[in-house]
């Protein structure tokens, strides 16, 4: 069968036929091999590649595109504006400047206190506790409930919960109206972010700490090292890898947080919680703004990966050095 | 500090579980509260409910059509989860065997996409949706849910496939095994525990996510757990004895995931951050 199918390619094609059989023989067999193997790797890699293209990389170039048109999703007229979109968003939309600043504030304040509440919860749960599985168990439970259901327990919490500790205990932080006040409604999602997050980040550190040798911490502890010392310059830097990890996972995800700000406060009260995630839902599918919207994305899209490309370079860098 | 229980570990450990209660707070108050006449949950809202009332969870799981929600949500994050590991597992394995310049530009294609956000993605998505007919419809969720999850799930196999030893394969191909037979006999049963990773992150990502879904399935008739939720909670607003008996209701599968699984997800979760 391989001889024949030589053959008709050397009758074939009028190039061969000036060379040698020889040469042409080998040149088809190895064309045939060639075929072959791209037809597998069609075979294995195209349908993911083909949904990956279809619903990640299109609809993410023409988005780039729709950011420099006035597209409103209804007229089937696009027209090239240009940066108008951008100059409105930095001049006069006031609601996304004030969910950009919103969303960082957000960002920074949720970063530091789950990692720090994260690091905590690990350090207890390392101890030589009777309960350290169950804990380790309770902390990290709410991590499996998604946002959008752990925001509404917490709506019941803030509006009954709170209220109705406040008149058992008498304390005045519990008798506020936590979502009917721009400032406590903000700590309201950080909070909610906290109680899912924080088992989350706590599960990494504890694997990291489980890798810091018992014999370094013994000796330290033999050169007359305290425990706070001992943290300080044991078991602190040894677990600094998993710092950039759990840095690098809170800051994607606090950046993009929306279910918890849509089933807590919907951007409320007066769209003072709105974050830019749900300020760009509400441009698109509210307002019908497209074309603005996708100039917020954009935006959004550029922050989001300068701060993942800063993480990751710096982690990088971490990694030789160490 | 060795091995002995001292006076210092039990303070540790007082102070521990009082960390666990407060974290168990909302829990307690939402199922306490759950189980509550609606006046009870008005005037009392602390203590523990005077006379259990169950009619709550009737009437939420008829208002939900839980059944439906709950079959629904399942399909699409099995099926999800079906195409995405036998189509990224695959993907990945020629990825790594063929040592050409196209194999590193689609991994780190794939690889770099992960950075996007979904909402630089979700109003062409919709659009191009649109077109291609696949709106208000399971499927096409379930292909979308390929498309996204591709990233992560090729760049976790990647790096895995990349610690099997070529040897084995070799000895199938002078055998006679086919390329295809290679992957599915010889490498897939390799790759079971980083399949139980992929599997488990894939899971709880599709089984709890809503934008998505929001935006996809209009029909009431393929709505989710968490897009009924959310139906349910906007119609019934401040009825808290539905609404809370409809949040314990849509918590409970994935408790009973957690506590079957627990050992793996909490693995799945050290090891898929860590990559």
């Amino acid at each position: 069968m391989n001889n024949e199918s030589k053959l008709d390619t050397v009758k074939g094609s009028a190039i061969t036929k000036q060379k040698s059989m020889k040469v042409s023989a080998s040149v088809s067999f190895m064309n045939k091999k060639k075929w072959k193997e791209a037809g597998l790797f069609t075979l294995f890699v195209g349908p993911v590649l083909l949904a990956f293209t279809l619903i990640v990389l299109i609809p993410f170039v023409t988005g780039i595109y729709y950011a420099f048109t006035d597209w409103n999703g209804i007229t089937g007229t696009v027209k090239w504006v240009g940066l108008d979109n951008f100059t409105y968003l930095f001049s006069e939309d006031k609601q996304f400047q004030q969910s950009f600043m919103l969303t960082t504030k957000y960002t920074v304040v949720s970063i530091i206190l789950t990692n720090v509440i994260g690091f905590g919860l690990a350090l207890l749960v390392a101890q030589r506790l009777k309960t350290r599985n169950l804990l380790r168990t309770v902390f990290f439970m709410p991590n499996l409930i998604g946002g959008l259901i752990l925001g509404f327990i917490w709506q019941f919490i803030f509006v009954k919960g709170f209220a109705s500790i406040g008149e058992l205990t008498g304390i005045p932080l519990f008798e506020l109206a936590w979502l009917g006040d721009a400032e406590t409604a903000f700590w309201g999602i950080v909070i909610v972010s906290l109680w899912q997050g924080a088992g989350y980040i706590m599960i990494i550190y504890i694997a990291a700490l489980q890798n810091v040798p018992q014999e370094l911490i013994e000796a330290a502890r033999i050169d007359g090292a305290n425990r706070f010392q001992i943290l300080r310059h044991i078991t602190m830097p040894l677990v600094a890898p998993a710092v950039t990890i759990c840095l690098f996972l809170t800051t994607a995800s606090s950046f993009k947080v929306f279910d918890a700000n849509l089933s807590l406060t919907n951007g409320g009260p007066f769209k003072s919680t709105e974050m830019l995630a749900l300020n760009i839902y509400t441009e698109a599918f509210v307002n019908n703004r497209y074309g603005i919207g996708e100039a917020k994305a954009l935006i959004f899209f550029i922050v989001v990966a300068a701060i993942t490309v800063i993480q990751v370079t710096i982690s990088k860098k971490k990694e030789v050095e160490s | 500090m060795g091995n002995r229980y001292t006076w210092k570990t039990s303070i540790v450990e007082i102070l521990a579980i009082l960390v666990g209660l407060v974290f168990l707070v909302p829990f307690y108050y939402v199922f306490s509260n759950s189980l509550k006449s609606f006046a009870e949950i008005l005037t009392n809202t602390s203590a523990l409910p005077k006379v259990l009332i169950f009619d709550n969870y009737v009437n939420a799981f008829e208002k939900l059509d839980f059944l439906l929600v709950f079959k629904n949500s399942l399909i699409i994050t099995i099926a999800s989860n079906i195409v995405l590991v036998i189509f990224c597992s695959m993907a990945a394995y020629m990825l790594v065997r063929t040592k050409k310049k196209i194999s590193n530009i689609i991994f780190m294609t794939f690889v770099a996409a992960m950075i996007i956000p979904f909402q630089s993605i979700m109003i062409p998505l919709i659009k191009t949706a649109g077109n291609l007919g696949i709106l208000n419809s399971i499927w096409g969720l379930v292909f979308m849910y390929l498309g996204f999850g591709s990233g992560m799930t090729i760049f976790l196999y990647h790096g895995f496939i990349k610690g099997i030893p070529l040897e084995l394969e070799e000895a199938a191909i002078i055998d006679g095994c086919s390329r295809f037979g290679v992957f599915w006999r010889i490498v897939f049963p390799l790759l079971k525990s980083i399949t139980v990773t992929i599997v488990i992150l894939n899971s709880l990502w599709i089984w709890n996510d809503f934008l998505l879904p929001s935006l996809v399935l209009q029909d009431p008739e393929l709505r989710t757990i968490p897009l009924a939720t959310f139906f349910f909670f906007g119609q019934y607003t401040k009825q808290w004895d539905l609404a809370l008996a409809a949040l314990v209701i849509g918590i409970i599968p994935l408790l009973i995931f957690f506590f079957t699984m627990q050992k793996h997800i909490i693995q799945g979760i050290t090891s898929g951050s860590i990559k």
